[in-house]
């Protein structure tokens, strides 16, 4: 790993040099009824309109690796036969500038099942490969648990780290198209002082977690309590409305729906977006239903996350950002539900 | 049926079609006027026989008819037995038609009598209860939303046309509103019927800055017992979702309930 140091002004001509393309960073879009800033990735055109100090952002960049629709491919329909057009996307890059530990990790875990041979994701792969990230660290909020999922920090999955130490940042360096774009500024090599100050923020930084989520042996722990009276609980509270799969970046789940143009000229396949709490999710011809009940969903929505996810990839499909549970009108969220299975029952909530 | 277009080399039939409005404002009808962009290529879509808003003409050897508006009087119910008879396929366009929409808000007053003196006075007038079309006929497919929304109109109308399935999302509008990255309307304080809403409107009026009013009707599996409890950690006056649980008639059941619970309590 390569380490330097750069001054916060010369992290503006960093922004500058980048901004050839687009830019897509946290910003602020209004305030909760409470006070409380509300924040959302969009395309920003300078350095001043992000806010790199926001707590978490209600979306993840999701929309730009996996867009909630995609048109997969168009048609232009001919008297005889058609002609089939597939638009991957490859020649429109992305700067993600500010992701934190979370969503760099979301992506490391999407790309073990999107980019994995023999069926890639030729969409998300087109837009991951056009992708430049920078990394941001964070001050985690009493939702976030990225620590119990062993993704608070990055090892990999973005070109370059920053760790903001007074009126400099401190840099990590993951990629050459990092280092090279990096050489044209004014960089200092960091000594044993900014060493101290680095592992002081990360500890700083490891204190403030609030939420807690025991993973020991949580695969065995799902598979015991399958038949558990909580999941009838929280499927009671469930609004079946997919927000939790919506506002998480790790859920990729989609629907295809074929559409003909109204002058039957042209047609398309659209992919949507879904989720396994949908009550359409597991509809299929005849309308029959395999999971017709929200205790059902919800549950199998937790057992792909942190059981059947692990034992596949040794890790859960879950980065422990916090989104499913802040943007759940009923309240229903990861620490909670997993301690409940834990402990049998749930708690007034 | 004129066989005129064609799909991937098969004849695609054009239905003849007509549209007819019972107790309504014709806003969705309007709706289907409005796009002057794509109106030629729906034209190109359904032979349109019979339909007061936009044409002179007036034929009864429609196929398919879209009956806008509820029935409030009895020569409507007449008149909507009369399309029943003469169409192969109803289809129920709007809230008024599929739950009753705003007309109905006045089935909650028991004393009917004084409602009509109420808003005609002494002008004498024949108005009943109003009542969906399914209230007096089979209705084959309902087109929901108040208005119903143009472009979900012509994507059904095609599927129609080509014998494919209609299927409604069965999912909520928090779907559709989280895809277009709205902040959350409980988050600035205000109600919304998004979570129990059938979605299929794009999240119309949440990305607005509008919480739900409910004109769609409720989702297959609306959560009413949440949301309140919802509502009512946020101190939201249950007053104010009750009032949009009956705005359009879809909530109508558990408004009805939760209206006799409230005055009970007063």
């Amino acid at each position: 790993m390569i380490f330097k140091i750069i001054a916060a002004r010369e992290l503006a001509l960093f922004f500058d040099i980048l901004a050839v393309n687009k830019i897509v960073g946290p910003v602020k879009k209004g305030s909760a009824a409470d006070g409380r800033a509300l924040y959302d990735f969009d395309v920003v055109y300078d350095l001043a309109e992000l806010s790199l100090d926001f707590d978490q952002t209600i979306h993840p960049a999701k929309k730009y690796f996996l867009p909630y629709l995609e048109e997969t491919c168009s048609f232009a329909i001919r008297d005889k036969g058609w002609e089939k057009e597939v638009d991957y996307g490859a020649y429109r890059p992305v700067v993600l500038f500010g992701l934190h530990a979370c969503d760099i990790n979301a992506l490391n875990k999407l790309d073990k099942v999107l980019l994995a041979e023999p069926y890639p994701n030729r969409f998300y792969a087109a837009k991951r490969a056009s992708m430049f990230i920078v990394g941001h660290s964070c001050q985690p909020t009493p939702a976030c648990f990225c620590h119990a999922m062993g993704t608070d920090s990055v090892l990999q999955g973005c070109d370059l780290f920053l760790t903001p130490m007074g009126d400099e940042y401190f840099v990590e360096i993951f990629s050459s198209r990092a280092y090279h774009i990096l050489e044209n500024l004014n960089l200092r090599e960091p000594g044993s002082k900014d060493h101290k100050l680095f592992q002081e923020a990360v500890e700083a930084r490891k204190n403030l977690f609030t939420a807690e989520v025991d993973t020991s042996d949580l695969t065995k722990i799902l598979d015991m309590e399958f038949d558990s009276p909580v999941w009838d609980q929280w499927g009671e509270k469930c609004l079946s409305c997919g927000t939790c799969a919506q506002v998480c970046p790790t859920c990729y789940c989609y629907g295809v729906e074929e559409v003909v143009a109204m002058d039957m000229a042209s047609a398309g396949k659209i992919r949507q977006l879904y989720s396994c709490n949908l009550l359409d999710f597991a509809e299929v011809a005849g309308g029959h239903n395999f999971r017709p009940e929200s205790r059902g969903r919800l549950k199998y929505r937790y057992y792909h996350k942190h059981r059947g996810f692990v034992e596949a990839f040794e890790e859960a499909l879950c980065v422990g950002c916090g989104r499913c549970g802040t943007n759940c009108l009923a309240d229903i969220n990861v620490p909670e539900v997993i301690a409940s299975v834990r402990g049998g029952e749930v708690e007034d909530v | 049926m004129k066989d005129e277009k064609k799909y991937l080399g098969v004849a695609v039939p054009r239905p003849r079609v007509g549209f007819f409005e019972l107790s309504s404002c014709e806003g969705c009808q309007l709706q289907l006027l409005n796009n002057e962009a794509s109106l030629l290529d729906f034209l190109g879509l359904v032979e349109i026989v019979n339909f007061r808003e936009g044409m002179k003409e007036a034929a009864d050897d429609y196929q398919i008819a879209f009956v806008e508006g509820s029935v409030t009087r009895a020569d409507e119910e007449e008149r909507l037995h009369k399309i029943r008879r003469n169409a192969d396929l109803v289809v129920a366009l709007g809230s008024c038609a599929c739950f009753g929409g705003v007309n109905q808000l006045k089935n909650r007053f028991q004393d009917q009598e004084w409602v009509k003196k109420e808003v005609y006075g002494n002008h004498p007038i024949a108005s009943q209860e109003a009542r969906p079309l399914s209230a007096f006929i089979k209705v084959d497919l309902e087109i929901y939303g108040c208005p119903i929304k143009k472009e979900e109109v012509e994507r059904i109308v095609t599927n129609l046309v080509l014998g494919k399935a209609v299927n409604h999302p069965k999912y909520p509008i928090c779907m559709e509103c989280k895809a277009k990255e709205n902040i959350c309307l409980f988050e600035l304080g205000e109600p919304c019927l998004g979570p129990i809403t059938r979605a299929g409107c794009d999240a119309w009026c949440p990305s607005n800055r509008l919480g739900c009013w409910g004109c769609r009707g409720p989702a297959p599996e609306a959560n009413i017992a949440e949301l309140k409890r919802i509502v009512a950690k946020r101190k939201i006056p249950l007053e104010r979702l009750l009032d949009r649980l009956e705005c359009f008639g879809g909530f109508a059941g558990e408004a009805g309930k939760l209206r006799l619970a409230l005055e009970a309590a007063k």
